[in-house]
């Protein structure tokens, strides 16, 4: 498969392939998503959450799907129509273009990719950053004053948060030496007798506890959703959007929880690599796990205050994670020299 | 000091400051005194957050799923009424209205006629030629069951009475004189056979 990477007409054929592939991989993983977090949601509050539509509620995304697709696209009159248009399709393709960078072990030594470049990480950032964009845009666009104070609430959250979610892998890249996802999954070591892949949480705990909590803040999910909070602002920027248009911001918000939760999968736990396990399924397996630790965090949290939000990012975070950075420095000229 | 509360009276007689039934403090939890909140407890707060969902996401459903699984109704629950018969088949209702006076919101309407001998409905004088009970108006209070002098209309356990139109909701004698559930029916024959 390496090869035919190499072969410039194969690269292309390939990268095609595999495009096409992930479209449909995501959205359908997209959708599972939704379903497994309102099950597991649902279980938390002992209620069997969504079990009708399906062999254990499975369909129950089609039919949502469905649902909204036929509804009226409805575009509020007095909103600025082509930004109240736009803003839903950058948030969906900002999402989707994560995707580009991530790699995803398919086999033993089969790995996909579409590029596989030597800054991914940092295109996965700036990517997901875009973002911002989405919602600022779309709540300036809505004329509602819910909307825009959500759109502005998003703003702030996410540049305070990328702040520290980028610092936090900042060790993690000291350690491998690469901004390349490959390189970081395939980092080894030779403990002793032990010579292979480990997890790095086991050397950056505490940039996986910062990680873990700026992309909670990053994804607007709970308790972070500040944004979209039902009680004060009525669903934030999401007020005046309905149908497919809402249903790309919906999509955008899952698909970015994949990527966050993959991306952790790939720098804090090893990628693909678990013992026996066949990679693809190792490597779903974990992107489950940290799919769960997201659903379990927002089935227990309550929403923070917008102060405390803003205290925790700047005053909390940001400052573990500049110490966390100058640590790990020292440990490694110290053992490396 | 019954000077001193009378001058603090305004012109209607009404204290200016009312003495409040309960203290400000009264009542509410003494303070934890000299304890200040840690990262260490915060951090350990939130632990027990997360042991106690993750407790109960592996603690079954305490839902009913509502089509297939249904909550028990008590015995005494007020639901959709029946006219009952007696065991020889004769109608209970007499006719005499006592159900239609008691409606607090005149839900039922009765138009008795009298028996004669080729046409015995029922054991009295007379009986209800019509008897019809608009749901949509009845509040399901059971007064029409304690005024019945010969226990002719009794509440069963039905709720679920959704239909498609208003009319289909104006329950006519011979809906009402559907047999009762089994379990009722017992029910009904075991208070009977009681001495009162």
């Amino acid at each position: 498969m390496s090869d035919l990477y190499a072969n410039a007409i194969g690269h292309w054929v390939i990268v095609v392939i595999a495009m096409t592939l992930l479209l449909f991989v995501v959205l359908t993983a997209t959708a599972y998503t939704v379903w497994f977090e309102r099950v597991a949601l649902g279980h938390i509050q002992r209620r069997p959450g969504p079990n009708r539509v399906g062999p254990y509620g499975l369909m129950q995304m089609a039919a949502d799907g469905v649902k909204l697709a036929f509804k009226e696209s409805f575009v509020p009159s007095k909103t600025e129509h082509w930004l109240f248009v736009i803003a839903p399709c950058i948030a969906v393709a900002a999402a989707f273009l994560s995707w580009a960078v991530i790699p995803i072990g398919l086999w033993y030594n089969v790995q996909y990719w579409i590029a596989d470049i030597n800054i991914g990480v940092l295109l996965v950032f700036a990517f997901s950053s875009l973002n911002v964009y989405a919602i600022m845009i779309g709540g300036y666009a809505s004329n509602n004053k819910y909307s825009l104070l959500g759109g502005l609430r998003a703003a702030a959250q996410l540049i305070s948060y990328e702040v520290a979610l980028g610092l936090s892998l900042v060790p993690t890249f000291m350690i491998v030496g690469s901004l390349r996802l490959r390189d970081i999954v395939d980092y080894t070591v030779s403990w002793g007798p032990y010579h292979g892949p480990i997890p790095l949480i086991l050397l950056t705990p505490i940039g996986f506890v910062i990680y873990i909590i700026a992309a909670v803040a990053e994804t607007n999910r709970a308790p972070f959703d500040l944004p979209e909070a039902e009680q004060e602002l009525i669903g934030g920027f999401l007020t005046e959007y309905s149908g497919l248009k809402f249903v790309m911001y919906y999509l955008a918000e899952y698909l970015n929880m994949i990527t966050v939760s993959a991306l952790a999968a790939i720098v804090f736990f090893a990628g693909w690599y678990l013992w026996v396990v066949p990679p693809i399924i190792a490597f779903v397996i974990k992107i489950v796990l940290l799919l769960f630790l997201y659903i379990w965090l927002r089935g227990t949290f309550p929403r923070l205050r917008y102060d405390m939000l803003m205290r925790l990012g700047w005053k909390v975070l940001l400052p573990l994670a500049i110490i966390n950075v100058i640590v790990t420095g020292i440990i490694l000229v110290a053992t490396q020299g | 000091m019954a000077d001193d509360e009378e001058s603090k009276n305004d012109a209607a007689g009404r204290p200016d400051h009312p003495t409040p039934l309960r203290g400000p403090n009264e009542g509410l939890p003494a303070k934890p005194e000299g304890k200040r909140s840690s990262v260490a407890a915060d951090v350990g707060a939130l632990a027990t957050g997360l042991k106690t969902t993750l407790g109960e996401f592996f603690r079954p459903a305490v839902t009913l799923e509502y089509p297939e699984d249904k909550s028990p109704r008590s015995e005494r629950y007020r639901g959709r009424h029946y006219l009952r018969r007696y065991d020889n088949g004769l109608e209970r209702c007499i006719g005499c209205e006592l159900c239609a006076a008691a409606c607090p919101v005149g839900c039922i309407l009765v138009i008795a006629a009298e028996n004669t001998d080729e046409n015995r409905v029922s054991p009295g004088e007379r009986y209800a030629k019509t008897y019809e009970i608009n749901m949509l108006r009845c509040i399901f209070c059971g007064y029409c069951e304690d005024a019945c002098p010969v226990q002719a209309i009794v509440l069963g356990p039905e709720y679920e009475l959704s239909d498609t139109s208003r009319e289909k909701f104006i329950y006519t004698k011979e809906k009402l004189l559907e047999p009762l559930p089994p379990d009722v029916q017992a029910r009904l024959d075991a208070k009977k056979k009681e001495p009162t």
